[in-house]
Order: C-alpha cells, then structure tokens, then sequence
C-alpha cells in the first residue's frame, strides 16, 4: 500500500484496525537470479536498488532470524559523511545523498534527522587533523564547518570547556549528519522492495552453498531447503568469517563486540550528535528523550551480542568527563552488537575468489550510516559485475596489494579501529 | 569476565590487554609474501573455542594462554604463554 497523510486519515478514521502487513513474509521459491544472505539493513537495501534501479526483481533475502535482528537493530542510528581517505570520502557521501532522499523513494518514514555530527577537538594537533578532514570533505563537496570555543559556547554551553585534562577548543561540524530510525530503516527498504516483488525470506538460515563442478555457486543449503540461485550475496556483517567458511574462504575480519547504551528519557538536552575526542564517547538524544551513547569495541573476539563492564566504566567516564550534569541520569538499557572488524577499518565490497559469491562485509562499527550506499554500490556489483565507483577501492585483495584504507593509521590490529 | 590469573589468582578483565588467535605463528624470514599476507591479515575468527593471547598488564605483567568459548565468553583455561614475547614468535 501506498503511505500518505490520505492513508493515515482514513486508517485513523476506521480506527486503526485496516492497516496490512508493511512487507509479505514469504517462502521460498526454488530458485532466484540473485539471492542476498541477510535481512539486515544492507541486505533488504540491495535487494531494493536490485529491483529499483538495476531491474532484477527475482531476487529473495534471506534472514535466518528476523528482519533487522542483527545490527540493524543494535547500532547507535548515526549518518554522517565525514571521512577523510579516498575511497571514504567518496561512498559515505553517496549514502548520505541517498539518506536525505531515501524517505521520498521508499515512501516510508524512517525519521532521517539532519541534526548535525559534531566531533570534538581538545588540542592543538587535533584541530589540525580536523582542519585537514573538514578541508577534504569540503573539496569533495561535502558540507563541514570548523568551529572554535566560542561558537561551541553558544551552541553547548553545558560542555566541560576548561577540564584542566580535556578543554574543549572546538569542533569540526556537519550540519547534513544526524540520525536515522534504525528499525524504520529496515522496515522501509523491505517494504518498497517487497512492492517490487522481492521476496523476504525469515527463520530461513543459510547452512551451505551449492557448488557445480567447477565450484560456482549455484544456490545455497538452507533450514528451509535448497534454493537455486544466479548470484548469491553476502550481507551478514557480524558472521562473515562463518558464512564465508561455508565456501572455503578465510576473510581479513575479526568479529569483535560493540556496546551502546541508552539513558532514561529527559528534556531535550542534546541538539545533535556530539564527539568527544580526548577520549571515546559519542552521544545523541532519541525523539523519546533518552541519551543514545557508545563508545569503543570491548576489544576481544566476541559472537556473544553482550559485553563486559570495563569498557562499560571508560564510555561512562567519558562521557561525565565531557558532560559532568549527565552524571546523575540513570542508564535504563545497554546491548552489544558484533562487528565485522576488518584490518583496516573499511569495508569490503567486492566479488569473491569463489564465482558467483559476492562479499559485503567488514563494516566495523560504521555499517549503518553506509546502509543506503552499501546497497547501492552492492546491487551495482550483482547486477553489473563491476564495483561502482565510488566502491572501487573496498577490494578483498587491497590487503595483499598494500592498499589498504586506514583512516586511523593503525594497522592490522581490529581492535584498536 | 574475570580471568583467573596463574600467578596473580581472578583478576578483572580491565587488567589485561587482548592480543587475539594464539594460533597464527610468524613465518620465517624467506617463507614469501603469501605466508606473511596469511599471517598478518586473515583469520579463523573462530566462533566457538579458541585459544588467545592476553597481557596481564596491570597485574604480572606475563603473557597469558587463556582458552575461552567465543560464543559464550566462557574461559575453560589459563596457562602462561612460553616466555616474554611468546604472542609473536608462537607459545
């Protein structure tokens, strides 16, 4: 069905009992073109741009729990386009593009927020690097403004300006960041792709490929059966390592656990999404009120979707070193997410050694912003069998070649990223 | 998760430091780019049972084998890895 304030008038009026399903839950067919494995954002965002864009409609997803079960449902909602690397720059730009018309093409509200990404500086050398980032996105024509004390007093008078430690000397802005409903993410890509024919595939989990005699992937073994495909698709950041297995392959990614938190509902507090850069905190407010906030990866191999209490202390700390008044809001939930942590930090969007086994994976713990670009430059690939461009650089072999894509410079350590 | 420390008894986790997979070891000096590609940049990434390095930084200071269930975060075993600087040349 087609959404407007038409259709919520009239299902208002009847009292809310007409609306339908926002997406069918389908079974599976015997075989598809191009089968995605994963029902995530990034997963039900290719399928949508294979149908909408690239005219391959005979496409399933599939999702061994259900829809958004994964990270799509356990991130920090930000998007942003602040990257300073080419190959960065490029494609998180794109995706913020397709963020700020995305509600428009899926005609679904995914509450996208243009409230702004701030990132904190705290010294001199780290004004620099901003100045430098801010000057890249700028001749990439993205939108980044450097902003100094006194405008950040202005706009955040709460901060902990003169921490003898961390003073806060200003900020590298962008206004066109913000946030994005994750669940509605989810739900709009599934239900414009469904419109289009895709089927959505749930409790149907992905157990091994099939494999003619050359070793092309011809399907896949599932819970539900064999299903036959043209192409198969890789979208399940997280367990990577353990789909990729299933066809022999061994992946540059570590699966590390990721901790966010939220705080009981208060007044509006928070304008945007705040930085802090002595130290590793980040922190925006829901549409309810709550502090959404997180910050670094527990920093041991995990598949266990919860983490441990020392990183639990240093987001905390960090977060009472920048906003001291927060330290008497009381934390109402916490939850881990596994992130595909590559070995320098960026993605991987490519095809892989097997034929007709395509890879989306190693987003570390930026994949949701990425989620409309990701979709876009994979469906590109499927349907093409050439990275788009702005993708080009995400290769599975840049690791062998020394091109690697590390925008902190810290080699192959995942959990120092 | 605390690991109990062989020399220093059950410890917080804030104490030690993660290295990863004891298992990869580095190649010799001619083994050739392939063998260092393999070693430096790919990974079982094991769900499941999987033997790793830690640094007991704010305690002993000693290398540590601890085996523990990556599903689970369950620790079966600790043991002290072979000597100083064992995580890089294999325990």
């Amino acid at each position: 069905m087609k959404y407007s304030i038409f259709s919520l008038a009239r299902a208002a009026l009847s009292g809310h009992k007409n609306w339908k399903p926002t997406w069918r839950d389908a079974a599976p067919k015997d075989r598809y073109d191009v089968i995605i494995i994963g029902g995530g954002g990034h997963g039900l965002a290719t399928a949508w741009f294979l149908a909408s864009e690239f005219g391959i409609r005979n496409v399933a997803v599939l999702e061994k729990g259900w829809i958004g079960s994964g990270n799509a449902g356990r991130n920090t909602t930000i998007i942003r386009s602040n990257y300073g690397l080419p190959g960065n720059t490029g494609f998180y730009e794109l995706s913020m593009k397709l963020w700020e018309k995305m509600e428009q093409d899926l005609n679904y509200n995914a509450m996208v927020s243009q409230r702004g990404v701030l990132n904190l500086y705290h010294s001199d050398a780290q004004r620099d690097a901003f100045a430098r980032r801010g000057n890249t996105m700028r001749i990439n024509g993205i939108d980044a403004e450097l902003l100094d004390q006194a405008a950040l007093r202005k706009m955040l008078p709460f901060l902990n300006f003169d921490h003898a430690r961390f003073p806060v000397q200003g900020g590298l802005l962008q206004r066109r960041g913000g946030t994005a409903r994750h669940d509605a993410v989810v739900w709009g890509y599934a239900h414009a792709a469904s419109e289009l024919g895709v089927d959505i595939i749930q409790n149907c989990e992905v157990t091994g490929f099939t494999r003619d005699a050359n070793g092309t992937v011809t399907g896949v073994e599932t819970s539900r059966g064999k299903i036959g495909a043209g192409k198969v698709g890789m979208a399940v950041a997280g367990s990577s390592s353990r789909v990729a297995a299933m066809a022999g392959l061994r992946l540059p990614i570590e699966s590390h656990v990721l901790q966010a938190f939220v705080s009981e509902a208060i007044k509006p507090l928070i304008p945007g999404v705040m930085t802090f850069g002595a130290g590793h905190f980040y922190v925006s407010q829901s549409d309810k009120g709550g502090l959404v906030f997180g910050g670094d990866i527990d920093g041991y191999n995990s598949y266990a979707q919860r983490g441990n209490l020392p990183v639990m202390e240093d987001v905390c700390e960090g977060g009472m070193a920048l906003i001291p008044m927060i330290g008497r809001v009381r934390l109402l939930r916490q939850w881990g997410g596994i992130m595909d942590m590559s070995m320098d930090g960026s993605p991987i969007i490519d095809k892989s050694p097997v034929d007709g086994l395509y890879i989306n994976a190693g987003w570390c713990y930026g994949g949701f912003k990425a989620t409309p670009g990701s979709g876009f430059v994979f469906a590109h690939l499927l349907a093409r069998d050439e990275s788009h461009k702005e993708a080009a650089l995400f290769r599975l072999d840049r690791f062998q070649r020394g091109a690697m894509i590390d925008e902190k410079g810290q080699g192959a350590q995942p959990n120092l990223h | 998760m605390r690991i109990v420390c062989p020399f220093c008894g059950e410890r917080e986790l804030g104490e030690f430091t993660y290295l990863g997979d004891a298992k990869p070891q580095r190649p010799a000096a001619d083994a050739g780019e392939e063998a260092v590609y393999d070693y430096v940049y790919l990974r079982d990434n094991i769900a499941g049972v999987m033997n790793e390095h830690w640094y007991h930084g704010a305690g002993c200071r000693a290398w540590l084998k601890v085996t523990r269930n990556t599903l689970t975060h369950e620790i079966s075993a600790v043991e002290p890895a072979a000597g100083a600087g064992a995580a890089k040349v294999g325990a």
